[in-house]
């Protein structure tokens, strides 16, 4: 087997793979990454909200938000898991597509 | 380490964005006469695998979460150049679609992650490697290395950067406008975590595929020796 095919064959492996990152801060009880948090966990932590941060913070709404579907913040660990695993795909065909893109046009022609 | 928006004030946004236009500008350039049309394939595959490896949130018991990046191995295998592309494609897609990491701090999270990382990492990698055989136990050693200094590198500027807001942007009563830890907070705490558990991630990530390449796919690894 070449070495690409069982590189994207590893690559495949951790999407399918990748809700551990759901289940294992879940499991050990792991909250948000340092300096991510949302408006209200800001709140939380310091007692207000900063103007500018509650500004900027909503300026995107990205399509797949946190890798689940819009609306499904209170989804069980079990669905967040399938979105997860949607995301990734979506997100490493994407990855692929606009690598592939770029390296061809950037590629030395032989 | 994704900043998002609202983090960083509009000038820390502006300055990394006009620091990263020359870098990619560059990057173009170099990749354009290095990077054969046989090695687009890997490069598709990095920044895939960055992607991906970013999504497996490691959880520090009862406290933060974080990622390992996975710039220092694609740095290894296709060289700093091609990895900062591959890198920002991932991050630009993480920010874009999944709304991990601002569009406002796309420029601050690829100079952190797409630039610092993997030019660290390389040249560390390749100090450390220096002269070794292909099949040396000290590669694999040198990879692991890389993989945790360029990691934690990224995570001090970040750190950095977050720190710098309270001091740039506050109101006449001293609250803060947008990231509110000063830099006594957010430089340690990204450190520590990042010392302690996650920038191991990145060490074992990085040897383990370099180990694997050395039997599977020594050719991989002979680049600019």
């Amino acid at each position: 087997m070449k070495i690409t095919t069982k590189l994207w064959i590893g690559v495949g492996i951790l999407g399918i793979v990748s809700p551990l990152g759901l289940f294992l801060p879940d499991h050990f009880k792991a909250g948000s990454a340092w300096g991510e948090w949302g408006a209200e966990e800001v709140q939380e932590l310091i007692g207000y909200i900063p103007a500018g941060l509650n500004r900027l913070a909503t300026l995107w709404s990205a399509p797949l938000p946190d890798y689940a579907f819009v609306g499904w913040e209170e989804q069980s660990l079990a669905g967040l898991s399938l979105a997860y695993i949607f995301s990734a795909i979506v997100g490493i065909m994407l990855c692929v597509g606009v690598a592939f893109m770029l390296g061809s046009i950037l590629s030395k022609k032989e | 380490m994704h900043i998002p928006d609202g983090y960083l004030g509009p000038a820390t946004c502006g300055f990394f964005y006009a620091v990263m236009l020359p870098i990619w500008g560059i990057a173009s350039r170099r990749v354009k006469k290095t990077l054969s049309a046989k090695q687009v394939p890997m490069l598709a595959i990095g920044a895939a695998f960055s992607f991906v490896i970013m999504m497996l949130n490691v959880p520090i018991p009862a406290g933060t979460t974080g990622h390992a990046v996975g710039a220092v191995l694609v740095a290894i295998l296709l060289g700093p150049w091609a990895a900062c592309i591959a890198i920002t494609v991932a991050l630009v897609i993480q920010a874009l679609l999944f709304g991990d990491g601002g569009i406002t701090a796309i420029g601050a999270n690829c100079f952190n992650m797409a630039f610092v990382m993997p030019f660290s990492g390389y040249y560390i990698y390749k100090a450390i490697s220096y002269k070794s055989a292909i099949d040396s136990k000290r590669r694999v050693i040198a990879a692991g290395i890389a993989g945790y200094l360029a990691l934690n590198i990224a995570a001090a500027l970040t750190g950095f950067t977050f720190g710098l807001q309270p001091l740039l942007h506050h109101t006449a009563d001293g609250q803060a406008l947008y990231c509110p830890y000063g830099l006594k907070v957010a430089v340690p705490v990204m450190l520590a975590e990042h010392l302690f558990v996650f920038g191991w991630v990145e060490a074992i990530v990085t040897a383990l595929v370099i180990k694997y390449l050395q039997k599977n796919s020594p050719e991989l690894l002979e680049r600019g020796n």
